[in-house]
């Protein structure tokens, strides 16, 4: 990771707060040169993120966040591409933030989404920003959540995050949007991939794109049978009643006997290269923003924000154990466990003592 | 963080289709630690001004082997100083004769690398060259 390392960011002795709110000030009256610096704090998690993070967090939260994720090659950056153009025809600025996987090795990585998407290099309602996935698993990079409230906040109206190119199991994106596209190509897999667990269950809508190849509406129709009839058959005993002791998903999303509803995702075939179905897709992902105003839309924001703040704890509360007055006992204590002398739990209990003394 | 990595664009501006080598330093600067957007093929010196500032990277590296240098690369100095971004560093490569060397560094290109460089000479330069921004 040190091998090529950029000067850090900030003016040395300058005060994050001020020089925070002067980022946010211009970057949300439309400088696109102030959005590209906060992206780059947020990013490189420096002091001006968070204290600019608090400032926007409030003006953020109008926008119709949209994951887009799917295997590597299935046409993620393409679609991104021809969803701008559907979407600044209809008159909306667009936000993108645009994930590809860090080297694990060097650190290193090849941004190449914007390749796609270099039709609207001129469009000044077009923003996309490219990040390296900096070693972070599920799809996203750690930051790339907190990127998408800057667009929000800086008045884009649609913010698309595109993840790395995903397996099965890369769902974090469901966490970070309000609506999860997830895209397949023809002859992918069979319904026996179609009902495994994973990526699939987090979907809100399904594409099918390279909808041109053959097998696109045999994969299609396999999908609809798989996801859209099993959750119904699921969805029966729906209820409000659910048991929800030690969780806070809400109970709207819970069956009767307290497991979360399967999703039903709407199955589409697109082709993004001739722009077939992206209307369509719009529409849907539209109808979606409009449910999600209300039931699973609602516990999926409230799901969020306890993700947000949850990771937020979790860091504030490293740091404070390893801050200089208390880091000699909390080595000790690590040591302890290392050592077999101490089991990883009571070593927990004891730490969380130390934090209220 | 200190220590995030140098991020370079890559890009071909105008119309030559020889983007091999763009791709292979692409990949190269990846492999030495950089985070390198690649933006393919036939970028207007705009596009070009346009992706440097969305992605705030610290570098520009134009590819150019058509010998439309001597318009091309005076276009992306001139948009990049008029928007602002005057802390990010341009270097090119490609065939770019001796003779237009001075004229092109009198513009603003920091760095020029033909046939032959090899992609840690290029890496070293910039780790070496690359300025604290704020």
């Amino acid at each position: 990771m040190s091998t090529s390392s950029a000067p850090a960011t900030g003016v040395a002795g300058a005060d994050p707060a001020a020089r925070a709110r002067v980022l946010t000030d211009a970057a949300t009256n439309g400088d696109r040169r102030a959005l590209a610096r906060l992206l780059t704090a947020v990013e490189n998690r420096t002091p001006i993120a968070e204290a600019a993070l608090r400032v926007l967090y409030p003006k953020a939260g109008r926008a119709h966040i949209v994951g887009i994720t799917g295997a590597p090659g299935a046409g993620k950056s393409t679609l991104v591409a021809v969803l701008i153009a559907e979407a600044r025809r209809a008159g909306r600025a667009v936000g993108v933030v645009a994930v590809d996987p860090s080297s694990p090795i060097t650190g290193g990585a090849l941004l190449g989404d914007r390749v796609r998407m270099q039709a609207h290099a001129a469009d000044a309602d077009v923003f996309i920003r490219s990040m390296a996935s900096r070693g972070h698993a599920g799809g996203l990079a750690a930051t790339s959540a907190a990127a998408a409230a800057v667009l929000d906040a800086c008045d884009f109206d649609l913010v698309l995050i595109e993840t790395v190119g995903t397996g099965q199991s890369e769902v974090e994106v469901a966490a970070a949007a309000d609506t999860t596209v997830v895209l397949e190509a023809p002859e992918m897999g069979d319904e026996i991939q179609a009902i495994k667990a994973g990526l699939l269950e987090v979907a809100d809508i399904v594409v099918v794109n390279k909808g041109d190849r053959p097998g696109a509406q045999r994969t299609a129709s396999q999908l609809r049978a798989m996801l859209v009839a099993v959750a119904r058959v699921g969805a029966a005993d729906r209820g409000h009643h659910g048991a929800t002791e030690g969780s806070v998903v809400p109970p709207s999303i819970l069956t009767t006997r307290g497991r979360p509803r399967p999703k039903q995702p709407e199955v589409l075939i697109t082709t993004a290269t001739s722009g077939d179905g992206i209307p369509e897709l719009l529409a849907a992902l539209n109808r979606h923003r409009g449910l999600g105003r209300e039931g699973p839309g609602a516990a999926a924001r409230l799901a969020r924000a306890q993700a947000q703040v949850w990771s937020i704890l979790a860091e504030r509360t490293r740091a404070s154990l390893a801050e200089s007055h208390r880091r000699a006992g909390t080595t000790a204590i690590l040591q302890a466990v290392a050592d077999h002398e101490l089991d990883p739990f009571a070593a927990a209990d004891r730490l969380l003592a130390t934090l209220r003394e | 963080m200190t220590d995030r990595p140098i991020k370079v664009l890559i890009a071909k501006p105008g119309l030559d289709g020889h983007d091999r080598g763009a791709k292979v330093l692409a990949r190269g600067l990846r492999d030495e630690g950089f985070e390198v957007v690649y933006t393919g093929l036939r970028q207007t010196p705009e596009m070009v001004t346009t992706a440097a500032l969305q992605e705030d990277v610290d570098v520009v590296g134009l590819s150019i082997l058509s010998g439309a240098h001597m318009t091309l690369v005076p276009r992306v100095c001139r948009l990049l100083q008029e928007t602002g971004l005057t802390d990010v560093m341009v270097v090119i490569g490609g065939i770019i004769p001796d003779v237009d060397a001075d004229e092109l560094r009198s513009i603003g290109v920091a760095g020029i690398f033909g046939p032959g460089t090899t992609i840690a000479e290029v890496a070293e330069f910039l780790r070496a060259n690359v300025r604290a921004r704020d």
